[in-house]
């Protein structure tokens, strides 16, 4: 036998991140898809700053005092720096469920919502839970299929459900949530105060040039100032008033998003549960609290080998999430198969709740089955066998993958029908024996590990 | 079916071309993520009733009746439970951290660990410790609940083999 050299090529995780953001720098930056509006923005502050420099900075320095274009200048690296900040964060996304975590919430979701009649729409899938007295609903999130936090919304431009969620603002081209909102508040304070800064200085600029030259003559030596007492002057009103919005909502521990909805407003006897009563604590919380760390793992470490349609993840307990789905796959194949004389209608696809329900109950049928059907096992544990077995049934799991995408394609379509038809399955698990799943499981299982 | 000893022989298979040896061990985590089929996952959820900060429920599972000691399981999650509040406690050093991060304009956190941070490494080597202690020679497998978004704790069941088929 030669030695066969497996190349893999490294990928890392943010490539196969589900969503609609950007990345940069390998990963270490994250942003929203449009961010057209974020460019503008730059340019507008780093444009007027640039003006003020060229055209107000040196006469102020000499005329009034040399903490004037210092201090501005400190000033505008502030505000930079919290906009970079606020927009190349990770604004506190949750990353979406694997199939097993979905699989399980969805058997819970069944098991407490009972049998639902035919022809009946299952109950809106909510979950109340009481914090410091007062219920919350918590929703089920059908894109990232989990129950979303408290707090968490989706957010259908970037598509992730976000923590804290604020607001999704295209001026910073990202998301506001729990980890980037104070940067995104400190941004709008020191903007505004920028703003007023660079408008105050015109004005005064102004006054003190025209009374040595006449104010006509003033403008036309300095024509960026109109430009700058422009822009200052339409900035103020938007962003003066979104700061002293934020320093309202700061102050009552709320999130645009609740206000918006008015879920705090009072009525309905309904009263922030998050807030701590008192202002000071809910700003120290908001501003000064932790630095809550990114959950996503953009960075990590995403192991493709070339020529297999799955993905192997390099951190510690994942990979073997993709061997028990593939298990499951070839079990549910291997059942596909057996029932096909009077399988009525197509199952939805493999990581169903009716499948976990299927494998589960054939498993806690078959410890006979298993005693029976203990050849395959005995199979794989000769050792000197199990190489050229493995071998031999090489080309099988890839030909059950691509027929279960087949499947999957066509079953879509008969979904619903197929949920409603959930119990029939079930019952027909308990009837033709088969080889059990769990030999099927352990067959596979050894393959993938001698590949 | 019970386990009649602490742990159960794995064996494991290194295949590496041209020629594959195996070897009989006592298994270790290694070995448990390697080769041993998953009967099962537990997810333990988020338990919201103190707020949003991260406290997971002590809950016991069914599936764990047979493998874990309730005690032990509670002790673990609960000790979780602690470590996380102190990453999120509100007090001095929070906001002493924050006061000095904002005066930086943050770039104090390119070279200096959050409290967060910190705390996460200590839960980590503690999730590590238990697996190998308490959790791996009972044939279960907790995973950090940073790998799965801070949402669950994940923890795998493995088929015990020691019995073999049929029990």
């Amino acid at each position: 036998m030669s030695a066969v050299m497996v190349t893999r090529k490294v990928t890392r995780k943010w490539e196969k991140l589900p969503g609609k953001n950007t990345f940069c720098c390998d990963g270490r930056v994250m942003m929203a898809r449009q961010k057209g509006v974020f460019y503008l923005t730059l340019f507008l502050i780093v444009g007027t700053c640039a003006l003020f420099f060229a055209f107000e900075c040196p006469y102020l320095a000499v005329h009034l005092s040399p903490a004037v274009p210092m201090f501005a200048a400190v000033l505008f690296l502030f505000v930079v720096a919290m906009l970079l900040r606020t927009s190349f964060s990770d604004p506190g996304v949750l990353p979406r469920a694997l199939p097993e975590e979905a699989t399980f919430i969805e058997m819970e979701i069944e098991a407490a919502n009972g049998s639902v009649p035919a022809g009946q729409r299952p109950p809106p899938r909510i979950r109340n839970v009481q914090i410091n007295s007062q219920i919350v609903k918590l929703k089920y999130c059908y894109t990232c299929k989990i129950f979303r936090p408290p707090r968490a919304s989706h957010c259908s431009i970037c598509d992730n459900c976000v923590e804290r969620f604020d607001h999704h603002c295209p001026w910073v081209g990202n998301c506001v949530g729990k980890r980037n909102y104070r940067y995104f508040y400190l941004f709008t304070l020191s903007l505004s105060l920028l703003t007023i800064y660079i408008f105050a200085f015109d004005i005064v600029h102004v006054v003190m040039r025209s009374v040595d030259s006449g104010f006509v003559s003033t403008l036309k030596e300095s024509p960026g100032t109109v430009v700058e007492v422009v822009v200052c002057f339409f900035t103020l009103w938007s962003v003066v008033g979104l700061t002293g919005f934020h320093t309202y909502l700061i102050s009552l521990n709320q999130t645009t998003n609740e206000d918006i909805k008015g879920s705090w407003s009072g009525k309905n006897r309904l009263q922030n549960p998050y807030s701590h009563k008192n202002i000071m604590k809910n700003c120290c919380e908001v501003l000064c609290g932790p630095a809550y760390p990114s959950v996503l793992d953009r960075r990590g470490l995403l192991l493709e080998k070339p020529g297999t349609p799955a993905i192997q993840s390099a951190s510690k307990t994942s990979g073997l999430e993709l061997q028990i789905a593939k298990a499951k796959a070839a079990a549910f194949l291997r059942k596909q198969s057996c029932d096909n004389a009077d399988y009525s209608s197509p199952s939805s696809t493999w990581s169903s709740a009716s499948l976990k329900e299927r494998v589960t109950n054939v498993k806690g049928k078959s410890s006979s089955a298993k005693e029976n059907g203990s050849t395959p096992k005995s199979k794989s544990t000769d050792h000197t066998d199990t190489n050229s077995n493995t071998k031999e049934q090489d080309p099988t799991p890839k030909e059950k993958a691509s027929a279960l995408k087949e499947r999957v394609s066509c079953s879509k379509e008969k979904r619903q029908s197929s949920k409603e038809q959930g119990p029939t399955p079930k019952e027909k698990a308990s009837g033709p024996p088969l080889a059990s799943p769990d030999d099927l499981t352990d067959t596979l299982l050894e393959k993938e590990r001698v590949q | 079916m019970s386990i009649a000893h602490s742990f159960f022989p794995y064996k494991i298979l290194v295949s590496s071309s041209p020629f594959l040896f195996e070897c009989w061990t006592t298994h270790s985590l290694q070995d448990l993520r390697q080769q041993a089929p998953i009967a099962a996952k537990v997810f333990v959820q988020r338990d919201y009733t103190s707020g949003t900060i991260c406290q997971f429920q002590t809950k016991f599972p069914a599936t764990l009746e047979t493998r874990i000691d309730k005690q032990q399981f509670e002790d673990t999650i609960r000790k979780l439970n602690s470590l996380y509040a102190e990453a999120e406690k509100l007090g001095g050093r929070s906001y002493l951290e924050g006061c000095l991060a904002c005066l930086t304009a943050y770039t104090v956190f390119l070279c200096m660990e959050t409290h967060y941070e910190k705390v996460l490494k200590k839960i980590a080597s503690y999730i590590q410790d238990q697996n190998d202690k308490i959790y791996a020679p009972r044939g279960l497998l907790l995973t950090d609940p940073i790998e799965r978004g801070l949402r669950v704790v994940e923890i795998t069941v493995f088929e015990d083999r020691s019995t073999g088929p049929g029990r």
